[in-house]
Parts: C-alpha cells; structure tokens; sequence
C-alpha cells in the first residue's frame, strides 16, 4: 500500500514504522508534518514519539499542524489512518477517535512486552488475526491510559470498536496485565466507520525475531487485504 | 489584558499525580489533607480590553487547545485591572 508515515517534530518512531512497513512490502514514505497534500497515499500512518515535547498534553500541538487537517479531511473521506502510541493520542485529541490517553496509573514510564488480545478482526488491520489471539507487541508510554466515560465505553463495546485489549499469556484479563490502567483494558480502537485506528502498543517493533517478537507483522500483512 | 485559564481533570477521572502527592503529604503528617488533584495554571497575555470580546477568545481557545474537554474542566479569570 502507498504509505505516508507523517513525521512530526518530536517523532521518534518514525524510522522504525517506515522500516516495518517497507519489511512487509508496503510502499512507505515520509511526510512532513507542514505539508498538505495526501491524495497520493492509501494509508496515512502517524507514528510514535513525542510531538512537540507532549507539551501541554500529549498530540495537544500536533493536532493543529498543517498536515492534521489534510488527514481529517481524508479520513472522513474514508481513508485509512493508523496511529500508534502519540499517533492514537493525536488521533484522540483531533476527534477521529473517541476517549483520551491520560497519565500511566502507576505514573511510571511503562516499556516493556506486553499480550494483546484480538478482539476485533473484521477490520482492515486485523483480518489476518483471529478473534481472541494473542500478540506479543511492546509498549513504550507515559501516557497511555484509556479513558472514555461510561456511555462511550458501552457505545465502543457494542459498536465493536475495541480492536485489542491488554492481557496476559494465558489470554485472561486480569487487573496485572493491565499496564497502565486503561478503562475495560483497551489497547487499541477503532472509529465507527472501521477506517481510522488506534493503538498504544507499538506493531512496528515487532516485526523481526531479533526484536524478540515477529507478531506486528500481522497487522502490516492485514493492511494488503 | 490579562487572563489566567486553570485546567483541572474532570472529577471522577483518576490523578495519579495528586494520588502520590497525597501520599507524600500523609508522609510528611498531613492526615487531615484528604484528597489531592493537580492541574495547570496558563496565564496569557491578551491584546485589547474589550473584556467580552477577550472572554469569547480565551474560552473558544481553552476548549480548542488549553483544555481537553473529554478529560479537563477550565475556568477563566480575566484580571480586568492588569492593562
């Protein structure tokens, strides 16, 4: 797929996304965060990091770059757009996708291995997944805290919108594989539409055995389906 | 003119920061300090003095950028006697 993986000032994924993409065969490249013009692109990829020093609140700033509109603009024309780590905050903070990321629970820096359960896979990200299989993703965020209120939570849930949920290696939920305290243990959404994802952990590392995982590459093979 | 914008998670939300504050604080023999909610003080500095006109400003900017509105509650001073 023709990628754009938009590079903001404070990216810090961005190398490692454009190197994932391009491992599985997608045609991937960078995007300057004040450029305007997406039309050559069948995804648009908004990768981790810390734009604008998360000032303010994490994707508060990114949200008002140049290229934020040309991205809304497109994705409610039904483009796909996936955000990983700051790329789901700047994804919440622009409106795409409901909810916000708020501090850690435990306010640590969290970086490590963590088990994801599918819990969607009728999406253009997930088709090559089965519903309820674990993936072993990393994640690496301060800020990585699921929240949406009550009423949303329900409308996520019936809409089927939570794509991954934080779990453990015998694929239970429990209140220890929950990382950062994130409200139902979501991990990762996905709009109404099913064209716009989110997600905290980070696919991209783990794309290669040496990274000590290969189970992001399901995701990126997901997109050529 | 002057405004000041304080954000403040909305109540209910979990403050993991003025969770641990508390905590310090009881450490520290402050039992009777029961809770603990931290949040952001903004002062801006505002062309003009037409105190409406500098309201509608400042709250159309709070909820654009200085505030998250699905997580943040803010409230507005402007300090009409600081030209």
């Amino acid at each position: 797929m023709k990628t754009a993986v938009i590079v903001f000032p404070g990216s810090n994924c961005d190398y490692d996304m454009l190197s994932a993409l391009n491992f599985v065969g997608h045609e991937a490249t960078f995007v300057w965060h004040k450029d305007t013009d997406l039309s050559g692109f069948e995804l648009i990829v908004l990768p981790g990091g810390f734009s604008y020093g998360d000032y303010l609140r994490a994707g508060a700033i990114a949200h008002f770059s140049p290229i934020m509109n040309e991205t809304i603009r497109v994705a409610k024309k039904g483009k796909f757009v996936m955000g990983i780590c700051n790329g789901f905050q700047i994804l919440t903070e622009v409106g795409l996708l409901p909810g916000a990321l708020i501090r850690n629970q435990n306010l640590r820096f969290l970086c490590q291995q963590v088990y994801l359960r599918v819990e969607n896979s009728d999406t253009k990200f997930t088709n090559q997944l089965q519903k309820d299989d674990i993936l072993k993703i990393p994640v690496a965020h301060g800020e990585g805290n699921y929240y949406l209120d009550e009423d949303g939570i329900k409308m996520l849930e019936d809409n089927e919108q939570v794509v991954f949920r934080y779990t453990n290696s015998d694929n239970k939920l429990v209140p220890s594989a929950n990382p950062n305290g994130s409200k139902n243990y979501i991990a990762g959404i996905i709009s109404k539409e099913k064209n716009v994802m989110g997600m905290m952990p980070h696919p991209e590392r783990a794309v290669e055995e040496i990274l000590g995982s290969t189970d992001g590459c399901s995701i990126f093979k997901s997109l050529f389906c | 003119m002057k405004a000041i914008v304080k954000v403040k998670l909305k109540e209910g939300i979990l403050d993991p920061q003025g969770r641990a504050v508390k905590t310090a604080l009881h450490h520290l023999g402050y039992q009777k300090i029961k809770d603990v909610r931290i949040g952001k003080y903004i002062e801006l500095d505002i062309d003009g003095n037409d105190f409406i006109a500098i309201k509608g400003l400042v709250t159309e900017a709070s909820h654009k950028l200085l505030a998250n509105p699905v997580i943040e509650d803010y409230f507005i001073e402007i300090e009409e006697g600081k030209r």
